[in-house]
């Protein structure tokens, strides 16, 4: 009787806290390889926690582990809220928490022992990806199966984000993941048996590669977690979205032009003309529909922009909002093949990502964590607002030096590379421009380090908010908070 | 038909596929049913009550 009358919410909180710790783990690794980067003695003769192998592991940790659990915390919840039903799939809800845990601690065995494709942000290699498939389907069930028995008979514009996520990853993951083991070809030893090859040659293979890495950032760091916005900034700020119309527009607009933006990380090299061309124009027209979403969310706090004065959650999630405006506006610009030619290759490319990676996906799911933690445990709110406010300042001043820093020296690498003497020869040398880029690095390493230490104290503040008043308490409070 | 010529069709197809949604989304049609959806958010306070009462009384 209780499952028809209640959610599920236990794989709800599982994610939810599993997704902060997942964010300090990856976040550290992305310090100590930015540390690296400043100090390069750091770490002399440990091959495990060379950058080549920790780099995979901390995008890795970040986008699958830390924003991949809040995803599926807060798509579970999303989707049983809205659709007034409990999760459907039984034992598969499990499943996908234990499997998901099971992934990433893989991936953090596998990749400092130098197991990987080489693919980015696909680097685990075929077992792994087997078990990521099998998880993804159960999650497809899971999530498709709920919408199906909903007692509602809209779906609410959030779920279409999801649904779309869903199926993009599923597809992109099983193109891109098309390898050969190399076990089927006579390897032995566990390096050979750990090892594949991709199914496509040359020039078809980088294609697919960018096809799979931009929608890897299309559908998993941008769609999915606008759905999430969809959800908690309505929420938090106490009134329905600025415009549904807009939000339809917005999600079919979206989906329909990412699918063919990934050609622009392939500018001027072996890939033919006309594709570059394509993913270049493709990119531009992202604009439109990015910026749509953006404004239908900011819009969303019109007439009620006050709420942003005190209260800390909506700061994180209407600045996140801004960074989301900020970095595709950047992108698109950056994809014009004109500005590639100076931006790529150089730290330019590496401060755009974190301003979009920190910057939006980190802080939304940042503000939707701390609106929903306490809310899934039965406390009224967080344990401390002042450390909210405190995390919130910490982590904007964080991402600012960050993607200062990488501004700057991007663009002094581009202008670096490109120079040239009268008779043609390079003006500088390679090291001449590393040897410029130091003070940036150590700034970026003074960045990266106020974002983990505002992530230090976010963990803090939620095991508080768990731990604090017992269940009986609890319980009294909820009462409580509704006779208000 | 030459691949060019459906290459051209496609392109004018998916126009019209999109000016189409643009004309359902913003029709007067469907004002009410997106008031409706648009609130969705803020539609289920007792049976998200009821599930964390019950959690905590399991705890």
């Amino acid at each position: 009787m209780d499952s028809q009358t209640t959610y599920n919410y236990t794989v709800v909180r599982q994610f939810a806290v599993m997704s902060v710790i997942w964010g300090i783990v990856g976040m550290l690794v992305g310090v100590i390889i930015a540390a690296q980067l400043a100090f390069p003695e750091l770490i002399n003769g440990i091959p495990w926690l060379t950058y080549g192998r920790l780099r995979p592991l901390h995008t890795n940790a970040v986008i699958f582990a830390f924003g991949g659990s809040a995803l599926f915390a807060t798509s579970y919840y999303i989707v049983q809220r809205t659709c007034q039903t409990r999760l459907f799939g039984g034992p598969l809800v499990a499943f996908t928490f234990w499997g998901w845990q099971i992934i990433i601690v893989l991936a953090a065995l596998t990749l400092p022992m130098g197991w990987t494709s080489g693919k980015e942000y696909a680097e685990l290699e075929w077992p792994i990806d087997l078990l990521i498939t099998l998880v993804w389907v159960a999650y497809a069930v899971v999530f498709f199966g709920t919408l199906y028995m909903r007692k509602v008979s809209h779906l609410y514009v959030a779920n279409w984000f999801f649904g779309a996520y869903i199926i993009t990853i599923a597809v992109l993951h099983l193109g891109n993941s098309a390898e050969l083991p190399w076990i089927f070809f006579g390897a032995s030893g566990a390096t050979g048996i750990m090892k594949s090859y991709s199914a496509y040659p040359g020039a078809i293979d980088a294609m697919i590669q960018w096809w799979y890495g931009h929608n890897a950032v299309g559908f998993f760091l941008t769609t999915a977690f606008l759905g999430m916005m969809y959800y908690f900034v309505p929420k938090q700020a106490g009134r329905p979205v600025y415009s549904y119309r807009l939000s339809v527009v917005h999600f079919w607009a979206l989906v329909s032009t990412y699918m063919w933006a990934g050609p622009h990380h392939l500018h001027y090299t072996a890939l033919p003309d006309w594709a570059q061309t394509a993913g270049m124009v493709f990119s531009l027209v992202l604009l439109a529909p990015s910026w749509g979403g953006m404004i239908n969310g900011i819009m969303t706090l019109s007439g009620a922009w006050h709420k942003l004065r005190d209260d800390p959650i909506l700061k994180f999630l209407i600045v996140s909002l801004s960074f989301y405006g900020m970095s595709t506006f950047e992108g698109p610009m950056m994809s014009i093949k004109t500005v590639n030619a100076m931006s790529h290759y150089t730290d330019w490319t590496v401060g755009h990502v974190h301003s979009g990676a920190l910057g939006w996906v980190a802080m939304v799911s940042i503000g939707s964590l701390y609106a929903l933690i306490p809310v899934l445990f039965g406390k009224k709110e967080m344990y401390s607002k002042g450390l909210i406010e405190t995390h919130f300042w910490i982590a904007t001043i964080g991402v600012v030096l960050y993607a200062a820093a990488l501004w700057i020296s991007g663009v002094l690498q581009g202008l670096m590379w490109r120079a040239v003497n009268a008779d043609g020869t390079l003006t500088y040398s390679f090291i001449e421009s590393v040897e410029r880029s130091y003070p940036f690095y150590y700034v970026r390493l003074l960045g990266g380090l106020l974002f983990l230490a505002g992530m230090v104290i976010m963990l803090f503040n939620v095991l508080k908010t768990v731990s604090q008043g017992s269940a009986a308490e609890a319980d009294d409070a909820i009462p409580q908070a509704a006779g208000h | 038909m030459d691949i060019n010529d459906f290459r051209a069709w496609h392109t004018l197809v998916l126009m019209v596929v999109f000016f189409g949604i643009i004309w359902w989304a913003y029709s007067k049609k469907r004002k009410s049913s997106f008031n409706e959806a648009a609130n969705l958010p803020f539609a289920d306070e007792d049976r998200h009550e009821a599930t964390v009462k019950k959690d905590s009384n399991h705890e």
